[in-house]
């Protein structure tokens, strides 16, 4: 068996057993790995109606058969279960170290059920797996918790816990790993804590045996070759991180500002990564095997740690309206140290910020915080009440959906499926908007990044206020997302790799003849596979929808100037590309023809 | 006329964030790159007054020409 292991965890919280399963071979080359082989295990066992956070729901990380090779960047896995905050199926991935140890114990995922009674956390150490006692980590912050229980596990353990956002069951809680790594949307780490399971630390000495070792070596030379000299791989993203984003997306006018009331923030250099490299940089971060490594490490007064990404630095400063660089690093700390999805904690805070600038959160009580775009101090302190479940925290904990509704103005979050959208404004790049509305998670920009061709010009430029192409292409981002995110890699290879580039390294590794078109199509399978499980669940197809603001308010200034996003003129020939009827689920043309 | 030049990540080494620069009329941002000696190859992203621009389309006065060598993110 090459490039899985052939073997899964089946840990039940409930009975307190840990038991070692077989996996099917054949299952696996089929749903590939990751997202793929989770969600196809998750939806045979899993009702789709299952209260998320009730023992019922199963909690599954997983990692493709890249995972623990030598393949470039081959460290990551994924954390798939019921969404808390969407009711969709969630699957959120993290980098790091953890997923790759896991593979070196000779796992290729595992699955928890049901619910402790009291606090626990599972040490894997190869073939030894226990149950232990959690009540001394309950409560700690992700690095204490991470350090307090690195003295009692092997030596080089990994260690992927929750911080007290899981453990309060926050819908934005994330899963941390090497303290600075989240698998972090969607509130998979609620679902962890409602499980009252604190943490998973796993150590490993086995290798991931491979079909073609010689094959392998050449495969990977010309993938590594692929990535040095590409631009933003051999370049931009070790140089500066993700970062870099900042000035590029705020030139288009594209930025959100102010919870998407503006999309140009005017002072985004003083947020930008060109600021970050050189004021708070102290090194790079970089992942398992990672040859582009894109993490940063940061330092501001007292406080340092991994980040912050793009992602992180809009919601807390665009998005917030602020423009303090050294705040928006400690806010990114205070959500690693609470476990904390950065995307939606800070767009979150900037929802708050709006009901508070309208009026309506007159009366509550505010704990003589600030609350107004441009505090400094309010993305900070509110984060850690938002951890804290703490005053108007506990609301905000929830996310930005049930906090607006809460106030009577659900439609001034600016969320697609109840989860927040991330750093794009999809009035000034149409096909981001297309990717959006129809993601499967909910407001998420990694499940199909039109970034790439809309502003980047990768692999091509294409004009991102045209509406023609947008959703073929959207259809092939997201399919060949899917995949990439099943093998175990980066998506951030894709900058440099193409679909024949996986297949190639897929066909070495698990000793198949894949081509690249079979990528795409098993990347479809497990789109539509994702479908059936969120329409099953009750999520129907007029949810794949932008909020109102972003349907019918122009954009007043800047590059993007009265542009609005056109989805209802996209969203037909998505559908009929999808095989998906007018009605936009899938017929059973296609899902047999997918095999779903 | 005066074009206003902003310069992103590597490109600013050794010519700063934002210039403002005297260039004859008919001059394009092809033209702008040339003067500012930056090989064409480091240049990705080219915007003018914040949309996709063209290397040989001519440039009116107070025009902002933005450019990026290879970068990319998520």
């Amino acid at each position: 068996m090459y490039g899985y292991h052939g073997k899964y965890l089946r840990i039940n919280l409930t009975e307190g057993t840990v038991k070692v399963e077989k996996l099917d071979l054949d299952l696996a080359k089929k749903w590939i790995g990751g997202r793929g082989l989770g969600t196809k295990f998750f939806v045979d066992e899993v009702d789709p109606k299952v209260d998320a956070l009730s023992p019922e729901n199963k909690l599954i990380a997983v990692t493709g058969p890249m995972t623990g090779t030598t393949a470039p960047t081959g460290g990551r896995y994924m954390v798939v279960t019921k969404s808390p905050l969407t009711g969709t199926i969630a699957s959120s991935n993290s980098g790091g170290y953890w997923g790759a140890e896991l593979k070196f114990a000779g796992y290729d995922m595992i699955i928890v059920e049901g619910r402790s009674e009291k606090p626990v956390y599972v040490m894997i150490e190869d073939d030894k797996v226990e149950i232990r006692d959690a009540s001394h980590v309950w409560g700690k912050v992700t690095s204490d918790a991470t350090r307090t229980l690195m003295k009692e596990v092997p030596e080089k353990s990994r260690v992927m816990t929750i911080g007290p956002a899981g453990e309060k069951q926050s819908l934005m809680a994330a899963v941390m790993n090497e303290e600075s790594r989240a698998a972090g949307r969607s509130g998979v780490g609620a679902v962890m804590g409602s499980k009252n399971l604190k943490a998973v630390t796993v150590r490993g000495t086995q290798k991931v045996a491979v079909s073609d070792e010689a094959g392998l070596k050449e495969v990977i030379k010309t993938c590594n070759t692929k990535i040095r000299e590409n631009g933003v791989t051999g370049q931009g993203l070790p140089a500066y991180g993700t970062a870099v984003l900042v000035n590029i997306i705020n030139e288009n006018g594209a930025f959100p500002t102010n919870n998407f009331q503006s999309s140009q923030f005017a002072t985004a250099e003083q947020i930008s990564g060109e600021l970050m490299a050189e004021k708070y940089l102290v090194k790079k971060d970089p992942c398992y095997r990672c040859p582009i490594a894109c993490g940063r490490y940061t330092k501001v007064d007292d406080i340092e740690g991994g980040g912050p990404e793009y992602e992180t630095i809009w919601a807390f400063g665009g998005d917030c309206g602020v423009d303090d660089m050294g705040a928006i690093i400690k806010a990114n700390y205070w959500c690693n140290e609470m476990g904390l999805d950065t995307i939606s904690t800070g767009t979150t805070i900037a929802a708050a910020m709006e009901l508070k600038q309208k009026g309506l959160l007159d009366g509550e009580d505010l704990g003589g915080l600030p609350l107004e775009f441009g505090s400094a101090e309010a993305i900070v302190e509110w984060t850690k009440k938002i951890g804290m479940r703490e005053g108007l925290g506990d609301k905000m904990a929830d996310g930005s959906y049930r906090l607006c509704d809460a106030f009577g103005v659900p439609e001034l979050s600016m969320s697609v499926k109840k989860q927040e959208l991330p750093a794009y404004d999809p009035r000034g790049i149409q096909g981001q908007g297309l990717s959006y509305a129809t993601s499967n998670r909910g407001g998420c920009h990694v499940r199909g990044y039109m970034i790439s061709p809309e502003i980047l010009g990768l692999p091509e430029k294409l004009d991102r206020f045209a509406l023609e192409d947008k959703a073929p292409w959207t259809k092939i981002f997201q399919d060949f997302t899917a995949f990439i995110d099943s093998s175990g890699l980066c998506l951030f290879t894709s900058f440099a790799m193409g679909a024949p580039d996986y297949a190639a390294l897929f066909n070495a590794i698990v000793g198949t003849d894949l081509d690249g078109n079979g990528v795409l199509e098993a990347g479809e399978r497990i789109y539509n596979l994702e479908r059936v499980f969120n329409l099953e669940a009750g999520i129907t197809p007029s949810e794949d929808t932008l909020p109102k603001r972003l349907l019918e308010d122009a954009i007043a200034e800047g590059p993007s100037k009265g542009f609005v996003n056109e989805l209802s003129k996209m969203l037909p020939e998505y559908y009929q590309l999808r095989g998906w009827g007018t009605d936009g689920v899938p017929s059973k043309e296609r899902k047999d023809q997918l095999g779903v | 006329m005066q074009i206003k030049v902003r310069l992103f990540a590597t490109l600013r080494e050794g010519r700063g964030k934002e210039l403002s620069k005297d260039y004859p009329e008919g001059i394009s941002p092809g033209g702008v790159i040339q003067d500012l000696e930056i090989p064409e190859e480091e240049v990705a992203i080219l915007l003018v007054n914040g949309r996709d621009g063209r290397l040989d389309q001519v440039l009116e006065e107070g025009d902002t020409v933005s450019i990026f060598p290879p970068v990319g993110g998520g």
